[in-house]
């Protein structure tokens, strides 16, 4: 789950509001699995020395991502990527103001990241504050050689000076939009899905 | 969190107690990194308003404090105008003026640290007041519990020591007992507090039926200096008697756990064998402390307290 907007864990799932909001799948699983496979191809093309890569998802979205492009790199260049999990919500640019705190999530980071080349798996990416914070944390891990990003949705509305790296997808959205990576089961451990909830805009503009 | 302070235990929901344990096992993860500290708390300021001698908690409150980012102060008795009698409230009053995001207030009256929390504007959270309530060493020691057993809910904690004058006793007390816990206590009679029963533990004067089949058997600090000779005839019948050993705790069940909140007396509330070695846990309760107290610090600092704004002007 992208941390670009506070959210207490329970308003994961977005908010009725007033009129029943419409969600749209945009990805369902064959499609994330299609787009992690280019990924994969990608990460290979691009990386010379495939066993320098640390792959480091942001929980929760990036989790399952992170694991499939693991699985893909496995099969296709033979080689074991170690797969770390980091959290970003101490880092996070908006803990100044004076609300609920947000929920921290698990940070499991197996290796060291000296001299790795480092690959951010986040699902959706859009501020792009995520990924900065992300960065920050990481430099406290240590010194890696470089740092690449990939997001399985790029949703636009950038804030930030923050290039991804690999897109599954460019989602153009509303502002207002939630775009959420979720478990067709519930869990993120099995099928997945990526879905745009549009929150009823009804008697605010006709468009 | 529905509270903007850290009282005591009695305030606090199931929801609350969880919501922190879980936090404080984020923050443990911290701890293991080279770079130990993140900037969440960058640019807030901590007061340590310590009332009483206290070097445990006021130092892993400071740790918790720095290991965030956060800029903490000391104030402490000696060598300020705490020892100049100048009112608590004035005092308190004095310190809302600098603007601290949140003051950590240690008494030895109990109600001492309520009283502030309602004069600040900042929250307050309790280190310990008298014999009332010391909530974080509780919350350490339920999540030291959560991670030795995996669970605190069906439990039976047996607590061993001067119950009535221990806040430790008190905040577990009321924690173990939210969480799903049975609590015994344990002391000679003078140490029990009558009606104690009403808290919905059982009471008794015998180790061997305090200790049947206990999981968490905590030991209390016995303080010395104050109560030899009033409340137990000698410390040697008292550690003959209500002391810990490895003879006491065969009562316990055999993956049964020590704790004790620290600093310990060698010899008379525990054996020096359990002092060092498993299954006391008491090194991992300080380390705990640590990632707990960071928790309450994330979740409360810079918190807001809801008062009505003409109560405020």
């Amino acid at each position: 789950m992208s941390n670009d907007l506070p959210q207490s864990p329970a308003a994961d799932a977005p908010a009725p509001q007033g009129s029943p909001a419409q969600a749209n799948v945009v990805l369902d699983d064959a499609a994330i699995r299609r787009a992690l496979a280019r990924i994969s191809h990608e990460l290979i093309e691009r990386n010379e020395d495939l066993s320098s890569l640390y792959l480091v998802a942001v929980p929760n979205g990036g989790v399952p991502l992170a694991r499939e492009l693991a699985k893909n790199l496995r099969e296709l260049g033979d080689v074991d990527v170690t797969v770390g999990i980091l959290d970003t919500t101490l880092y996070r640019d908006d803990l100044v103001g004076r609300g609920e705190r947000p929920r921290l999530r698990r940070t499991e980071m197996p290796s060291v990241v000296d001299e790795r080349v480092v690959v951010l798996v986040d699902d959706v990416a859009s501020t792009g504050r995520t990924i900065r914070a992300a960065m920050d944390a990481l430099m406290d891990f240590g010194r890696p050689r470089s740092v690449q990003v990939v997001a399985l949705v790029d949703r636009g509305h950038r804030e930030l000076p923050i290039r991804i790296d690999y897109v599954g997808k460019n989602i153009p959205t509303h502002a207002t939009d939630n775009v959420l990576l979720e478990g067709e089961g519930g869990d993120l451990d099995g099928p997945l899905r990526v879905v745009v909830v549009t929150p009823s805009r009804t008697g605010r503009d006709g468009a | 969190m529905i509270a903007t302070d850290l009282i005591g235990i009695e305030d606090l929901e199931c929801a609350d107690i969880e919501l922190i344990l879980e936090t404080a096992e984020r923050m443990q993860e911290l701890g293991e990194r080279a770079v130990k500290k993140v900037p969440t708390l960058r640019g807030r300021t901590i007061v340590n308003l310590f009332f009483e001698a206290s070097t445990r908690t006021r130092t892993s409150f400071e740790i918790a404090g720095k290991r965030l980012s956060a800029d903490v102060i000391n104030f402490s008795t000696s060598g300020s105008s705490l020892s100049k009698h100048e009112s608590i409230l004035d005092t308190a009053r004095t310190l809302d003026a600098m603007q601290p995001d949140l003051v950590v207030v240690r008494h030895h009256v109990a109600g001492v640290p309520k009283r502030i929390a309602d004069e600040l504007d900042s929250p307050v959270i309790n280190a310990g007041d008298g014999w009332h309530e010391h909530p974080t060493q509780a919350l350490l020691d339920m999540l030291t519990v959560k991670q030795e057993k995996g669970r605190v809910d069906g439990l039976t904690v047996a607590i061993v020591g001067d119950i009535s004058h221990s806040r430790v006793a008190r905040s577990n007390i009321y924690g173990f007992l939210k969480m799903g816990a049975e609590v015994r206590v344990a002391g000679p009679p003078t140490m029990l507090p009558p009606g104690i029963e009403t808290l919905g533990v059982k009471a008794f004067t015998s180790m061997r039926e305090a200790l049947d089949g206990a999981d968490v058997v905590m030991a209390l600090r016995i303080q010395l200096e104050r109560l030899s000779g009033s409340l137990f005839p000698s410390v040697r019948e008292y550690s003959d008697t209500f002391g810990l050993s490895r003879a006491t705790l065969r009562y316990a069940k055999d993956d049964a756990i020590v704790m004790h909140p620290g600093p310990v007396n060698r010899g008379v509330e525990l054996s020096h064998d359990l002092a060092d070695h498993r299954p006391s846990v008491i090194l991992d309760q300080v380390r705990n402390g640590v990632a707990l107290r960071m928790a309450c610090l994330y979740l409360l600092a810079g918190r807001e307290r809801a008062i009505d704004p003409a109560v405020r002007s």
